[in-house]
């Protein structure tokens, strides 16, 4: 099995694939609406200058989260 | 209002779809001018409504608000959702962005699993072909049973065919048949229960739900989309890093800030003076016009010198800049630069415990913040939604903007125009502090609690059409304020030549209120009928100028009113450059318009925090001028 990563430690330019959400609340069901769900292939395009929010190509749309919650959000590197 | 549902006289479609994906531009170009902004019968949240005609026939559109989403999460999402499963809706027009059709297809999935009357229309195929994405719309109407509409609403391409599918589904010539995921029993379809049953009933339910409309989008778009380059993308993203750099991500929004005043100040400029030029000979006109009629001196003095002069005072104030500055904002709100700017700031929000989206509301509030205000609606939490209202009013509306502007140029914009930009950001800029500020000692005090999540879209850029926008800007925000500004300077007018000219205590009522006003305005660097011209413009802050102008010519310091501009009467009335630092930071800081002050109360439901929402401003206002005073 593959190691699991913090999406918030992936760099601008690699492309991931969710392996576990583990963010409660409403942000869980917001990013289950975006298209973000386990299995999904996920790339960091850039970061804020403060280093968050983060940019994430999902789906084909760019999406913002912040640092905090792609913390919680376990990814695994593809070959 | 005057047709409602239960007579069926007007069938009524309605538009839903992820915001960006240019719903409102399908709107626009279906029903024109044809349209208003109003509370829809039962619902507490504004629609945007339109009639349009097709052969022959009306049929009334609504724009439902841009959702992610069915589940109820928020105030958008509850009247979207309640809308389509509630049967208010004859049909309902699922807006599809061909550039990011997975993604949008997960929302049109929903929407289908409420409702049978559906049409999908993809919009944005102009941009997804420059980008070389192929959609094989056939496939696409086949997987979802339902038809499927290209459009470029831009180019208004497509529109008529969207019409007439629309004309089939209403008039009963097409039943589609959605092939739904099967999320919503047939029992309650078509019922406010459906919307219930998109949610779930636990969390691990309501996951796997989600994510059955993902996977189902999934396997739909491989089958119908087709990349065949990957250069715009490149490009987006390469324009992406410039504007989002560690250096020049902030610099470039500190630059195109200042390269907006710039162009509003240099721009309004001559406009302006020709314009005052102009009201000034119509009104020798009218003086000889009340003259030859021998009107009563009361009469043509409370209609020429009250309402006459302060109304084409504030137009010919308003007017230029309005006009230069909402074209230019309009402009990069188009082009997608207005979320990137949330993107650049969320990291000062996220460290003052508030909410990114504050961002935007706080951009709103650049436009009007009686619009700031209700736009907070968008913010989930309910704490942080309060600090978005209170705080809304410490960036300048475009009520105060004028002020600024004017102030700006001509006091310090004599001898060089950059200056008097940079004086103007700063002013921005102050307020934007102000704001982080303030929602950090809310947050610390009497609106604690932990900070909400924060997801932000960054939609690709998109070359702004300019005509459209100069239209758009014109017809929705320029003619909306100034209309506004004449409304209300109409009647002020009135009431401040009835004040300037009814004595008490041997002089005008005017220039006694200043007096009293005196010390605490002197106190504050400003002077008494500063002060009292701020009192008096709390119906709308556009009025600030003139007032202070006509309290002026009241008290006699001002020898021929009529003839100077309103530049050389300030000075003349001894009005320096820290008067005017003092008046720039004191409009920036003070009670809100009463509009605003109305819509906090409204939207928050409760008269305390429309209290506190005008007095966090006029503390600061107090303190910041005290300490201007104090210094200088």
């Amino acid at each position: 099995m593959q190691q699991r990563i913090p999406l918030a430690a992936i760099a601008p330019g690699e492309t991931v694939r969710v392996a576990e959400i583990c963010v409660e609340g409403a942000l869980r069901r917001r990013l289950f609406d975006l298209g973000l769900i386990p299995q999904t292939l996920i790339s960091c395009r850039f970061a804020a200058p403060a280093g968050s929010p983060m940019a994430f190509t999902v789906r084909g749309a760019v999406l913002a989260l912040r640092t905090r919650d792609a913390q919680e959000i376990f990814v695994e590197r593809v070959s | 209002m005057t047709k409602n549902r239960q007579t069926k006289e007007t069938p009524v479609a309605a538009l839903a779809g992820n915001p960006n994906v240019g719903k409102s531009t399908i709107f626009n170009a279906l029903t024109g001018m044809r349209q208003h902004t109003g509370n829809w019968p039962g619902k507490t949240v504004s629609l945007a409504q339109g009639v349009c005609m097709y052969k022959g026939e009306e049929i009334r559109l609504v724009d439902l608000p841009g959702t992610y989403a069915l589940v109820s999460k928020s105030q958008e999402e509850t009247l979207a959702a309640g809308f389509i499963s509630g049967g208010e809706a004859d049909c309902v027009i699922a807006v599809c962005d061909a550039t990011s059709l997975e993604r949008s297809l997960i929302l049109a999935l929903q929407v289908m699993e409420l409702t049978d009357r559906v049409i999908v229309c993809v919009n944005l195929m102009d941009e997804a072909q420059k980008q070389g994405i192929e959609i094989n719309l056939a496939a696409l109407s086949f997987e979802l049973g339902v038809p499927v509409v290209a459009a470029s609403a831009s180019r208004e391409e497509g529109m008529g065919e969207l019409l007439e599918q629309l004309r089939r589904i209403l008039d009963g010539f097409e039943a589609p048949r959605p092939r739904r995921c099967g999320v919503v029993p047939d029992s309650i379809r078509e019922s406010h229960l459906g919307a219930e049953a998109l949610y779930g009933a636990s969390g691990r339910a309501s996951d796997e739900i989600a994510a059955q409309f993902v996977r189902r989008a999934e396997e739909i778009a491989k089958r119908v989309v087709r990349e065949t380059r990957q250069d715009a993308k490149t490009r987006t993203l390469r324009v992406d890093r410039l504007l989002t750099g560690k250096v020049t991500g902030p610099l470039s929004l500190a630059g195109l800030l200042g390269l907006v005043f710039w162009l509003t100040i240099q721009g309004a400029n001559v406009p302006s003076q020709l314009l005052q030029r102009g009201f000034d000979a119509m009104e020798a006109i009218l003086w000889a016009v009340a003259d030859s009629f021998h009107a009563p001196p009361w009469l043509s003095g409370a209609l020429i010198a009250g309402v006459y002069q302060t109304t084409a005072k504030v137009v010919s104030v308003m007017l230029p800049p309005v006009l230069i500055f909402f074209p230019l904002f309009t402009l990069l709100e188009d082009a997608g630069y207005l979320p990137r700017v949330a993107f650049l700031m969320d990291g000062c929000f996220e460290k003052c415990g508030s909410c990114g989206k504050q961002a935007l509301t706080m951009c709103m509030g650049f436009g009007c913040n009686a619009a700031g205000v209700s736009g907070c609606r968008i913010i989930d939490s309910e704490r942080e939604r309060l600090i978005g209202m209170l705080t809304n009013a410490l960036v300048p509306c475009n009520g105060r903007f004028p002020t600024l502007l004017t102030l700006g140029a001509l006091f310090f914009g004599a001898s060089d125009a950059w200056l008097a930009a940079l004086v103007l950001t700063g002013c921005v800029l102050l307020g934007v502090g102000m704001t982080m500020l303030s929602s950090l000692l809310l947050g610390k005090t009497v609106l604690k609690g932990a900070p909400s999540h924060f997801t932000l879209e960054l939609p690709p850029f998109r070359r702004p059409q300019i005509g459209k926008v100069i239209v758009r800007s014109l017809r929705d925000r320029s003619l909306f304020v100034l209309g506004r500004a004449v409304a209300v300077a109409a009647p002020a007018g009135l009431l401040l030549w009835l004040l300037g000219n009814v004595s008490f205590d041997g002089m005008p009522v005017l220039v006694k209120l200043s007096r009293v006003l005196d010390p605490v305005g002197i106190w504050l660097g400003m002077n008494g009928a500063i002060l009292l011209a701020f009192l008096l413009s709390f119906p709308a802050n556009e009025l600030l100028l003139p007032v202070c102008v006509m309290i002026l010519s009241a008290g006699g310091s001002l020898a021929q009113a009529q003839t100077m501009d309103v530049s050389s009467q300030l000075v003349q009335a001894g009005w320096t450059w820290k008067t005017a630092l003092c008046v720039m930071v004191f409009t920036l800081f003070h009670w809100p318009c009463s509009t605003t002050v109305l819509t906090i109360r409204k939207e928050s439901g409760s008269a305390k925090w429309a209290f506190l929402g005008m007095l966090l401003p006029t503390a600061i206002g107090v303190l910041l001028c005290r300490v201007l005073q104090l210094t200088l």
